[in-house]
């Protein structure tokens, strides 16, 4: 048995987009999210926005930490609102970039309501939803996403609510881009990330992640390589499939892809021209960030 | 530095409390609003949708007021001067957030026009018991600024006020009007833009490198950055140290709550805006705020006339508490009366404060309603007994 | 490097001789890892193992085993959820070095 001594670390080509007074990270061993953190960065390094113009909000919860280890303005504010934050962030300055990045249990259990309305409003903003199909930070309780029978501490007899198809939620509420990836899709996620990050409008990614402290202990499935080995098994990737079938089962497959990729005007473009319209030369539009 | 004059509507007007709120926001530099409808509030908020597209600002009505409250934190960030404006019900729903603005201390307005409760209570009727739930209504130790105007002349200024506040002391404020102060219709004087002072926001000069987003100097206050000026700073609810890290300890929670709390405290002699009427050789003074502070005038005039020497004290910033007056006045005078439309908040403050040298006699009212003049005239008869 | 050896090709491609096979040189932070072993699940070209020391954390940092098979594919740089492996370039003249 021989232990490795500390040695002078090497520098990783991520440490620029990291705090990395922050690193290690507080994320278990085989959890997926340092993998999205990942994707995030890599897709970061591709995008022509300057960096400084990009900006986090995450709200509660294991993925909602990803704020504090991103080297980005960003804002770790109450759980479930995330978004509305970031709504009133991005109106006030609209060259600002913003970017929700938080669990399953924050934007789509509390935060359910301003996801529906962000996305109906056309929201200027990516929100990326890391699925794990739990409250994972308090211990592993049922969530809006758990599927059907899996065990959590709230449903330990295993749970019997349906839970929500995401990328269907967001596309009928609005969404001019949905697409869904797992953490082992790295690539394919970066991308997403990407397109989202030049797109206008509410852009919408949702990420299966394995949870393995607490999803994959508590169903006897492994710990969360055992997940990616099945996210590997048993994703298909189906771009542009009908949303209304991409509903997740109890460890059977899942549809990964992007599944609405439009266009419609954003809430600010169409207040603009609206009011425009309207008021003629009596409108002044608005002149950005003000308070000095 | 002086208004924007192409928000100052100068001139003389007729408006309502709520009207004259909303002109208030605007003269004050406020062009971000996010809120959602509730009586007897709506009408600020729809005033600003009517007047924010001339003006150059933003509004929009959130899907209820917990998101509101997130947006107006979420746009200080941005670098808007934001606010919101509610009732009851919904100041409830936004005490999360407000936790939030005071622990992430940041700047912003939130106008509570209260009305009869509790819960739904009385929509469409005034009330004044939201008093303590604004100084404690959000968990944790914090503190805040609360101010109450009488009439819709006074809320336009203390708007401005309120946000010149926030901005120095970097705070959330609060307006707390009532249904009453309101919906009355009153002339409504609005001077030049020249005449009216903003305090500007307190942004940093130093560089990146320099600057952390929670360190202050004496005044415990730290200096201001808002996103996309390349800071990257990290922002959170967690209990955080200089840098805006999260740090779970004692010492850091220590530091940082302490410095929230002293924030304010050490500043209360400087926040104090009250209005002083016959204090020299009152006996009795009658402790008001609000619309209450209206309605008692004609008990203290019956009673000055009978030769009762009775002063008034008008609370216009009501938290932080003028304990240093109160306490003052306390070894001069036998009693204070406070009529408030509740069943006693503020007069357990003046009861703390005169700490048993003068007698603190409340004039309660359930809510729906205002005083009739008689009961607060006859409890300061009972007052100099 | 001939097809069939690891390439697995069926037949030759018709470009195979002017083909310029990156090779990587993997950077491994032991201190960061956490074992999860997705590195050495997910590469193509099998380099890595789980090697049976510890870190001072008590995990197994994985190793390479399969020097110069390492084609800088960064698949292990963007599925390592701990920053704790990355690849640069190898250039040609050290790959030829361990060859020969």
């Amino acid at each position: 048995m021989k232990v490795v001594e500390a040695v002078e670390v090497a520098e990783h080509p991520m440490e620029s987009i990291l705090r990395m007074d922050r690193i290690p990270h507080i994320w278990c061993p085989t959890c997926g999210i340092g993998t999205t953190v990942t994707s995030f960065a890599d897709a970061l390094e591709r995008t022509e926005i300057p960096l400084e113009k990009i900006c986090v909000v995450s709200g509660i919860g294991c993925t909602g930490r990803v704020a504090g280890y991103v080297k980005l303005d960003s804002f770790h504010s109450t759980h479930g609102r995330a978004i509305p934050f970031a709504t009133g962030l991005k109106l006030a300055n609209p060259e600002l970039k913003v970017v929700v990045f938080s669990g399953d249990g924050d934007i789509a259990g509390i935060g359910g309501n301003h996801l529906i309305h962000a996305a109906r409003r056309n929201m200027d903003m990516v929100v990326i939803c890391v699925n794990n199909f739990i409250y994972a930070m308090t211990g592993g309780q049922v969530a809006a996403t758990t599927p059907l029978t899996a065990n959590t501490s709230t449903s330990p007899y295993g749970n019997f609510e349906q839970p929500f198809n995401l990328p269907h939620l967001a596309a009928s509420c609005g969404a001019v881009y949905v697409a869904r990836w797992t953490a082992l899709h790295v690539r394919r996620l970066a991308k997403s990330i990407s397109e989202a990050l030049n797109k206008k409008g509410f852009s919408f990614i949702e990420i299966i992640c394995p949870c393995s402290t607490i999803y994959a202990r508590r169903n006897r499935l492994g710990d969360g390589l055992s997940l990616m080995q099945f996210y590997h098994d048993n994703s298909v990737i189906k771009h542009g499939a009908n949303t209304e079938e991409l509903d997740i089962e109890f460890q059977k497959r899942i549809i990964v892809g992007k599944f609405v990729d439009r266009e419609r005007p954003t809430f600010l473009d169409a207040h603009n021209a609206w009011l425009k319209q309207r008021l003629k030369d009596k409108f002044v539009p608005y002149g950005g960030a003000h308070a000095d | 530095m002086k208004a924007d004059p192409k928000g100052v509507l100068t001139g003389e007007h007729y408006l309502d409390g709520d009207h004259a709120c909303a002109e208030g926001a605007i003269a004050a530099g406020c062009r971000f609003l996010a809120g959602y409808p509730i009586t007897p509030s709506t009408e600020m908020a729809e005033r600003i949708s009517e007047r924010f597209p001339e003006v150059g600002g933003i509004f929009i009505q959130m899907e209820d007021e917990l998101g509101s409250m997130a947006a107006v934190v979420g746009a200080a960030w941005g670098g808007a001067k934001s606010m919101t404006v509610t009732s009851g019900p919904g100041f409830s729903l936004m005490m999360e957030n407000i936790g939030l603005a005071a622990m992430m201390e940041t700047p912003c307005v939130i106008v509570n026009v209260q009305r009869g409760g509790p819960s739904t209570g009385l929509p469409t009727l005034p009330g004044q018991a939201d008093m303590m739930q604004a100084r404690w209504g959000s968990h944790g130790d914090y503190e805040i600024i609360a101010l109450s105007p009488n009439s819709p002349q006074e809320c336009f200024e203390v708007v401005i006020e309120a946000a010149n506040l926030s901005e120095k002391y970097r705070v959330p404020v609060l307006v707390m009007t009532d249904e009453c102060v309101g919906h009355m219709t009153e002339k409504v004087v609005i001077p030049n833009a020249d005449e009216i002072e903003i305090y500007p926001r307190r942004y940093t000069k130093l560089s990146p490198s320099e600057y952390l987003p929670f360190k202050s100097e004496e005044d415990l206050v730290p200096e201001m950055v808002k996103a996309g000026d390349g800071y990257k700073i990290h922002i959170t609810g967690l209990t955080h140290d200089e840098k805006g890290y999260p740090v779970m300890s004692w010492e850091t929670q220590e530091k940082l709550v302490r410095r929230l709390v002293e924030k304010i405290r050490l500043h209360a002699d400087e926040i104090v805006h009250i209005q002083e009427i016959d204090l020299e050789d009152a006996e009795v003074v009658v402790l008001s705020y609000g619309i209450s502070s209206r309605v008692a005038i004609p008990a203290i005039q019956k009673a000055r006339k009978e030769g009762i020497k009775v002063g008034q004290l008008r609370l216009i910033i009501v938290w932080p508490f003028p304990e240093k007056k109160i306490r003052e006045l306390a070894k001069k005078v036998k009693a204070f009366v406070v009529p408030e439309i509740n069943y006693g908040q503020i007069v357990l403050e003046v009861e703390r404060c005169a700490a048993g040298k003068a007698k603190a006699i409340l004039v309660p009212h359930g809510g729906g309603w205002v005083h009739d003049p008689e009961d607060i005239y006859r409890a300061i008869k009972e007052a100099v007994k | 490097m001939s097809p069939g050896s690891d390439g697995k090709f069926w037949r030759k491609p018709l470009d195979y001789d002017k083909l310029e096979i990156p090779h990587g040189e993997i950077h491994i932070i032991k201190e960061r890892c956490k074992g999860c072993g997705f590195c050495v699940e997910y590469c193509p070209k099998d380099v890595l193992e789980l090697s049976g020391e510890f870190n001072t954390k008590g995990y197994h940092p994985p190793y390479v085993v399969k020097e110069n098979a390492c084609v800088h594919c960064g698949l292990c740089e963007m599925i390592c959820p701990e920053f704790a492996i990355f690849v640069t370039e190898k250039p040609k003249e050290e790959v030829k070095k361990v060859e020969s």
